[in-house]
C-alpha cells in the first residue's frame, strides 16, 4: 500500500539532512511500527508523507497505491486515503470541532467525487463514534482541540481517523501525554479500526503503545534510516536493552 | 492660523452647496449646528483624529464617483428575516419599494414639519454632546443639511425588525441621512441597516435608550468599490438599557465609522463590534468613543479586520472612565489579519481613567494567517481555499459572536463567505 523508496529529505531553510534513505513497504492490512530514538527523523517522515511545508525532498519517492504523494498537495494526500494523527494536535481558535470535522468529511468526498453527507447522517455517525471514543457532545461544539487536555486531543484525533476512515494511517506519537487509561481508550479506537483494507504506521519511542496495538513488523530508525527490520519482539529488545545495543550492532 | 481659515472655508464652501433651509421643528437644531460647523470648520488630515484616514474626498463640495456593484445572483440581505422594509434610493425615501412605515411607528423625518416633536430633544443634541473632547464636523454637518431620515419611537417591545435599505443607483450620488431613535423605558428595538446608500454617503443615527430598554443594530455597509461614507453613531444609555451594535463593511474606498457612546445610567451595558475585510483600494476606519459615567457599567469594543493587497484599516478607540464611575467594567480589541505584506493596520487605543474602582483591559494586535493550522486543516482533505476562509471566518468570529440573533448572523456570515470567494486570490 505505501512504499517509500529512497527518500532523502532535507531542512528547505538550512542545509540539515535529516532522511538519508529511507525505504519502507508497508502492505495493506498490516501494522508497521517504527521505533527510534530523538532525532532520528521519525516524526520528520510522517510530516514530509503529509505534505507539510518547510521539507524538500532531495531523492527518492513515496506512493500510496502507486500514486505518488509528493507530487500531491496535503489535501489531495488526504483525500487518497492518507492520515496522519499529529503527535501535537492544533488548537483552531473560532472554529468548532463539529464544523471541522463535517467540513474534513465532506471535502474527501467531494474530492473523490462521492455524494457529500447530510447533516443529519453526519451528525448520527459521529455521535456513535464519539461516544465509543468517550468525546461528549461538550467535547464536539468547542473549538478545534482549544482547552482539550492532552488526552482529549489525542482522542479528537482517532475520531477525525474513525469518521474520514483513511486507508493509510500515519500515528506519530500518539501515546505520548496519555496516561495508561487513555492510552487504552486510544488504542481501542486504532484497533476498532483495523481491517484487512487498512494500513497503519505507528510511531513511538516507547514499547508500551505496542503493548495495546500489537504491530505485525517493527523497523528501527536512526540518523534518517530504517537500520533494522523485524518481529514485534524487536521492540521488546529496545525495552529491555534500549537502542544504544541495536545501534551499535547495525551502525 | 491658514489651516484653520482653510478648514473654515470648507465648511461655508460645502454649506453653500447644500440645502439647510428647513421648515419646523428641527430648523433650531438645524442653525445650531451648522453655527458649530462653521466655528469648527471640516476636518483635514493634520486633525488628531483624522492623521491616519485623508477626510478631504468625504469633504469637498463637489460629488464624488463611484461605480454600482454587481451582486450577481446573490440573495439579498435578510431576506429570509421578517422585518418592516424601508428603502432609500441614493438617500430618497423610496414608498413603491418600502412597507407602509407608520405600521412600524416610523416617521420620516422629511415628512415631519410640524412646529413641535418629540425628535426635538434629541435630533442634533446626541451629536452635539458627541462634539467634545472630540470635534465631530461631519456630524454636524450632517445635522444641519440631512435631507431624510426616519424617527423612531418605541414604547414596548417592537414585533419585528426595522431594516433600512440604502440601494445606490446613480454614479455621482451625494446622500445625507439623519436617524433618531428612541426607546422609552423597558423598550426593545432591532434596527438592521444595509446597503452602500450612495456614492458618497454621510450618515448619523442618534440613540436614546431610557432604562432598562434594550437596542440592537446589525448593518452590512454596501460593496460598491469606490462608494465612500462617513458615519457616526450618538448613543446614550440609561439605567439596566442594552446597546448591541454590530457593523459589517466589505469593499469601499473610503469608510470612517464613529460610534460616540455614553453610559449615563447605572448597570448598563453597550457593545460596538465591527468586521471589516477589504482587497486593495480599501480604507476602513473605527473611531469609537466610549464615556462610562455611571456606576458598574460594562462596555466592549471588538474590531477584527481581514486586509489584503495594500489594504488599510484604522482603529481609534477610546474608554474614558469618568469620576464616580466606580466598577466600570471596559474591554477593548482591535486586531486585524493581514493576508499580505502590502496592507497594513493602523491603532490608537486609548484609556483615561478618573475613578479608582474599575476593570479596564485593551489589546491590539496583526498578525498572518496561521500556518500550523492551515495545514491541520489541509491534512484532513480540506482544500487550500475552503480551509483559508474557514481561518478567516474563525478570526472574525468574536465579532460576529455579539450579533444576538442567530439567523442575522447566519446571514452575515453568508455574506463574508461570498466575499471570500470572490476574494480568494
Amino acid at each position: 500500500m505505501l512504499e517509500i523508496k529512497n527518500l532523502h529529505v532535507k531542512l528547505e531553510e538550512d542545509d540539515k539532512v535529516i532522511l538519508k534513505g529511507v525505504d519502507l513497504t508497508v502492505e495493506a492490512g498490516k501494522v508497521h511500527a517504527i521505533m527510534g530514538p530523538n532525532g532520528s527523523g521519525k516524526s520528520t517522515l510522517s510530516y514530509v508523507l503529509s505534505g507539510r511545508d518547510g521539507y524538500e525532498v532531495t531523492d527518492g519517492s513515496a506512493t500510496l497505491d502507486g500514486e505518488e504523494l509528493l507530487d500531491m498537495e496535503p489535501e489531495e494526500r488526504a483525500a487518497a486515503g492518507l492520515f496522519l494523527a499529529f503527535q501535537y494536535p492544533v488548537e483552531i481558535p473560532g472554529v468548532g470541532n463539529m464544523t471541522f470535522l463535517r467540513t474534513a468529511v465532506n471535502a474527501q468526498r467531494k474530492a473523490r467525487g462521492e455524494e457529500e453527507m447530510s447533516a443529519g447522517e453526519f451528525l448520527k455517525v459521529v455521535r456513535e463514534k464519539a461516544k465509543q471514543l468517550k468525546i461528549d457532545a461538550e467535547m464536539m461544539k468547542r473549538p478545534v482541540n482549544v482547552g482539550f487536555s492532552g488526552g482529549e486531543k489525542k482522542r479528537n484525533e482517532i475520531l477525525q481517523m474513525a469518521m474520514l476512515e483513511p486507508k493509510m494511517c500515519i500515528l506519530d506519537e500518539t501515546d505520548s501525554g496519555l496516561d495508561v487509561d487513555a492510552m487504552k481508550l486510544v488504542a481501542d479506537g486504532v484497533n476498532a479500526l483495523r481491517d484487512e483494507g487498512r494500513a497503519f504506521l505507528v510511531i513511538t519511542h516507547y514499547q508500551r503503545l505496542l503493548d495495546h496495538i500489537k504491530p505485525d513488523v517493527v523497523h528501527i530508525m536512526a540518523d534518517g534510516r530504517i537500520v533494522k527490520t523485524g518481529g514485534p519482539e524487536l521492540a521488546l529488545e529496545v525495552e529491555h536493552n534500549g537502542y544504544a545495543g541495536i545501534l551499535a550492532e547495525v551502525l | 492660523m491658514a489651516v484653520l481659515q482653510a478648514k473654515l472655508d470648507a465648511a461655508e464652501a460645502r454649506l453653500a452647496a447644500l440645502d439647510v433651509a428647513h421648515a419646523g421643528w428641527s430648523a433650531a437644531a438645524r442653525k445650531d449646528a451648522a453655527t458649530r460647523l462653521r466655528a469648527m470648520g471640516l476636518p483635514v488630515k493634520r486633525d488628531e483624529y483624522w492623521r491616519y484616514t485623508d477626510p478631504t474626498s468625504l469633504t469637498v463640495a463637489a460629488p464624488v464617483t463611484a461605480a454600482l456593484f454587481d451582486a450577481g445572483d446573490e440573495a439579498p440581505l435578510f431576506n429570509g428575516i421578517d422585518r418592516v422594509r424601508l428603502v432609500f434610493v441614493d438617500g430618497v425615501f423610496d414608498p413603491t419599494q418600502s412597507d407602509d412605515p407608520t405600521t412600524a411607528g416610523v416617521e420620516l423625518l422629511s415628512a415631519s414639519t410640524a412646529d413641535i416633536h418629540w425628535a426635538q430633544g434629541l435630533y442634533g443634541v446626541l451629536e452635539a454632546r458627541g462634539q467634545t473632547p472630540v470635534a465631530r464636523p461631519l456630524a454636524a454637518l450632517n445635522t444641519a443639511a440631512a435631507t431624510e431620515g426616519v424617527l423612531i419611537r418605541v414604547t414596548g417591545k417592537a414585533d419585528k425588525p426595522i431594516n433600512l435599505i440604502y440601494l445606490h443607483k446613480s454614479e455621482h450620488s451625494d446622500a445625507i441621512l439623519h436617524h433618531v431613535v428612541k426607546l422609552e423605558e423597558g423598550a426593545e428595538l432591532t434596527l438592521l441597516e444595509n446597503g452602500p446608500g450612495a456614492a458618497r454617503f454621510n450618515k448619523v443615527l442618534e440613540v436614546d435608550v431610557a432604562d432598562g430598554a434594550r437596542f440592537h443594530h446589525i448593518r452590512a455597509q454596501g460593496r460598491d468599490h469606490e462608494r465612500r461614507a462617513a458615519t457616526h453613531i450618538f448613543a446614550r444609555l440609561g439605567a439596566k438599557s442594552l446597546f448591541k451594535s454590530f457593523t459589517l463593511t466589505a469593499n469601499g474606498v473610503l469608510t470612517r465609522n464613529e460610534a460616540v457612546l455614553e453610559l449615563t445610567g447605572d448597570d448598563a451595558v453597550a457593545h460596538v463590534a465591527g468586521a471589516a475585510v477589504g482587497d486593495g483600494n480599501f480604507h476602513h476606519d473605527d473611531t469609537v468613543f466610549v464615556t462610562h459615567a455611571a456606576e458598574r457599567c460594562e462596555s466592549r469594543q471588538v474590531f477584527k479586520k481581514v486586509l489584503k493587497n495594500g489594504a488599510v484599516g484604522v482603529f481609534q478607540g477610546k474608554i474614558l472612565v469618568k469620576p464616580g464611575a466606580q466598577k466600570t467594567d471596559g474591554y477593548q480589541i482591535s486586531q486585524s489579519l493581514l493576508l499580505d505584506e502590502d496592507s497594513q493596520f493602523l491603532a490608537k487605543p486609548e484609556l483615561e481613567i478618573y475613578a479608582d474602582d474599575v476593570k479596564c483591559s485593551h489589546g491590539s494586535t496583526s498578525g498572518a494567517i496561521d500556518e500550523t493550522a492551515l495545514y491541520y486543516l489541509r491534512s484532513r482533505g480540506v482544500p487550500l481555499r475552503q480551509a483559508q476562509s474557514l481561518l478567516v471566518l474563525a478570526f472574525l468570529a468574536e465579532a460576529i459572536s455579539e450579533i444576538e440573533d442567530e439567523a442575522i448572523a447566519e446571514d452575515i456570515r453568508a455574506r463574508l463567505e461570498g466575499w471570500l470567494a470572490r476574494h480568494d486570490r
